[in-house]
């Protein structure tokens, strides 16, 4: 009897504490929504402070929230909120009208430009680089030719002392292990980026799985995470496993990543210069959309991308297209100072002229 | 008693505002009640709305093809119908093996009454403990230490399909276990339930008649509840099938579907928390498909599960 009262009390109290959520959660949801309406509500009554609200890629977000905040100690009239949900649902709240700026490691396609009317300026904003990370005690500076790495993702290459990885690493004693490739579970700009190199670099791969934010993954013995850092904890817990992931989730992980073989024949490690000299080889477009899916060049590292702020062509409304150029401008020139810091590039000054010049062009 | 008031009398004519307050309750009664309803008919209404449109393209060769490659709009889900299945399966197995052990713990009278509470309370706390925490709980502990014995087991008995890879790191094993531990609540407080509803003088007679403690269980007391602890059953399968979090992070989001224990697989719900953030407009549609499917089953389960109670109970009835 003591019992059924027990549980009785306790329902009410979770009713209560359910009930408290639910208002709670209510609450944020649309306080998020409000922000933007407060925020040329106060606008109009004091002309002081702007909220710019964005959101997108999650592999610059460290860089973006770091230039964010700078940026709003020195300029405390603008506030930017931005919120790392990954490429895709960037784009998405960008061409819904829900943010006022997107981010995306995949910049837009075509079709994804067509749907948000063409009302769209493509910015890259920072660059990094993919590296292979792997999970094997003992074995450092591992090198991995093309049809090494492009092996083991379509689950050709099944263990670590297979022929084609020895080949590249004379002397070095690599175990009997079974490899697990490691990839992301969500659909991902990084996924998007690493699959566009190997379809680039492999007819095999490019017949199978081919590019996109998310692909059919070939090898049996394939394992997905969630999100870079996910990716990450999977390599270091997985004995065997090599992973792709960005440099940045590398750096701060310690992980053991791969040297990879370039479009020149040549080994090369996964540091921000090798990164660097890749992206000194590509010419940018009129629309700043390049990918750079195999560059050329001795010393450059194969797998680098600049990712992308999404701002519209046409804001229609000038305190904030204005505040939002500001902020731009900021980041590509004093901001850019800080990437190191972060593992970023800093961006050549020949793009970023180039880029500044399409920020002004902004209205 | 020092302060009589001689208008508070123990029968009255109810006052205005208590005839009102007491209708107004009766309607928010009404009103959250019927909103229960409406609102499972919405979502049973917006997934099958947006789900339509893949219904109607992939059809029933959604459910063999086990391709997901939103790059050439092909869409099956056999992987992961399988690997829900598989998983839930093996969980159900376990977790309604020492759920039911515990049922009996909990309500024949092993334990001292304090005992008793305690652990009823410490299964139950079971349940509070957030699916995420279950799933690094997975990653950092459970498959390190499931890593050496796959190893052996797939040294020794390779041969048998069950043990025929290595754990590499999230499989299904890993996941069932997780399972195991999530659904055992529900199958313990369900079963100790039904075998606490038993009437006592059942045990009592079949002890009058001479009968050993094993015999009055085996007999008497799970032959009785039999029907309540099915019920329990399907309650915690239809809790597997719905877990997502610790899956998405222990079943190794594979799309591909394995006898072996140590192989990674995939589960609806995993597929759907992986795949929702970023999915453009077919992929959108073809989750939905699969949320219909995945809501399917495990509606299927429930009502089932809900039905077997009832009967159990009121097979009881006249027994009181």
């Amino acid at each position: 009897m003591m019992d059924r009262s027990d549980r009785y009390l306790l329902r009410i109290l979770f009713a209560t504490l359910g009930t408290a959520l639910l208002l709670l959660g209510c609450n944020k949801g649309s306080s998020g929504q409000a922000a933007p309406a407060a925020s040329s509500a106060a606008k109009t009554e004091t002309e002081t402070v702007i909220t710019l609200q964005g959101s997108g890629a999650s592999f610059p977000a460290p860089l973006y929230s770091r230039w964010f905040r700078e940026y709003g100690t020195k300029n405390p009239n603008v506030r930017v909120n931005y919120q790392a949900t990954g490429s895709g649902a960037g784009i998405k709240a960008f061409t819904a009208g829900q943010t006022d700026f997107g981010a995306s490691d995949a910049a837009m396609s075509d079709d994804e430009i067509k749907a948000a009317q063409g009302n769209v300026v493509l910015l890259p904003m920072t660059a990094g680089h993919i590296v292979l990370a792997y999970n094997l005690p003992d074995v450092k500076d591992l090198k991995l030719s093309r049809e090494a790495y492009t092996g083991i993702f379509l689950g050709e290459i099944t263990k670590w002392n297979d022929a084609k990885i020895a080949k590249a690493n004379p002397g070095m004693k690599l175990p009997a292990t079974d490899i697990t490739p490691i990839n992301r579970s969500d659909g991902s700009g990084t996924t998007f980026v690493f699959t566009q190199h190997l379809t680039a670099v492999s007819e095999k791969w490019k017949a199978g799985p081919g590019t996109g934010k998310s692909v059919s993954w070939p090898a049996k013995a394939a394992v997905g995470g969630a999100k870079n850092d996910g990716v990450a904890a999977l390599i270091q817990r997985t004995p065997g496993a090599i992973g792709y992931i960005e440099f940045v989730y590398a750096a701060t992980s310690n992980a053991t990543t791969a040297w990879l073989e370039n479009k020149a024949g040549k080994f090369v490690a996964p540091t921000p210069e090798g990164a660097a000299a890749a992206l000194a080889h590509v010419e940018l477009p009129e629309d700043l959309r390049a990918w750079v899916t195999d560059p050329a060049g001795d010393d450059a590292y194969p797998i680098a991308t600049y990712t992308w702020v999404l701002a519209k062509k046409k804001y229609g409304d000038k305190a904030k297209s204005d505040a939002l150029k500001a902020l731009l401008k900021w980041c590509l020139t004093d901001g850019q100072k800080l990437s190191k810091d972060l593992h970023f590039l800093a961006l050549p000054d020949s793009v970023t002229s180039r880029v500044i010049k399409a920020v002004d062009g902004i209205e | 008693m020092s302060k009589e008031k001689p208008h508070t009398q123990i029968a009255q004519v109810p006052t205005g505002w208590q005839t009102r307050s007491d209708v107004a309750f009766r309607i928010v009664v009404h009103v959250f009640g019927a909103a229960v309803v409406v609102l499972l008919g919405a979502i049973v209404f917006e997934v099958m709305r947006h789900a339509g449109g893949s219904m109607l393209k992939y059809r029933l060769g959604f459910f063999s093809g086990s391709v997901w490659d939103a790059n050439r709009d092909q869409f099956g889900i056999f992987p992961e119908v399988a690997g829900t299945l598989y998983t839930s399966f093996w969980a159900l197995l376990l977790g309604g093996f020492l759920g039911v052990t515990l049922a009996l713990i909990l309500s024949q009278g092993f334990l001292s009454r304090r005992g008793e509470l305690v652990m009823k309370n410490v299964v139950e706390l079971l349940a509070a403990i957030p699916s995420v925490v279950y799933g690094l709980w997975g990653i950092f502990v459970l498959v390190p230490l499931l890593r050496p014995i796959a190893g052996w087991l797939n040294d020794h008995w390779g041969a048998f399909p069950l043990f025929s890879t290595r754990l590499s790191g999230p499989g299904v094993l890993p996941a069932s276990l997780v399972l195991t531990i999530m659904i055992l609540p529900t199958i313990t407080a369900v079963s100790r339930e039904a075998l606490a509803a038993v009437p006592p003088r059942l045990a009592a007679a079949a002890y009058g008649l001479g009968a050993t403690r094993w015999e009055v269980i085996f007999r008497v007391m799970l032959p009785t509840a039999s029907a309540g602890i099915f019920g329990a059953l399907v309650l915690g399968l239809g809790r597997a099938f719905g877990e997502t979090m610790a899956l998405a992070m222990l079943a190794g989001n594979a799309q591909t579907f394995s006898w072996s224990l140590f192989s990674p697989g995939n589960t609806l719900a995993a597929l759907l928390a992986n795949h929702f953030p970023e999915a453009g407009e077919y992929e959108v549609n073809a989750l939905m498909y699969a949320a219909g499917v995945l809501l399917v089953i495990t509606l299927t389960v429930n009502i089932l599960g809900s039905l077997i109670m009832m009967r159990a109970t009121a097979g009881l009835r006249g027994l009181r």
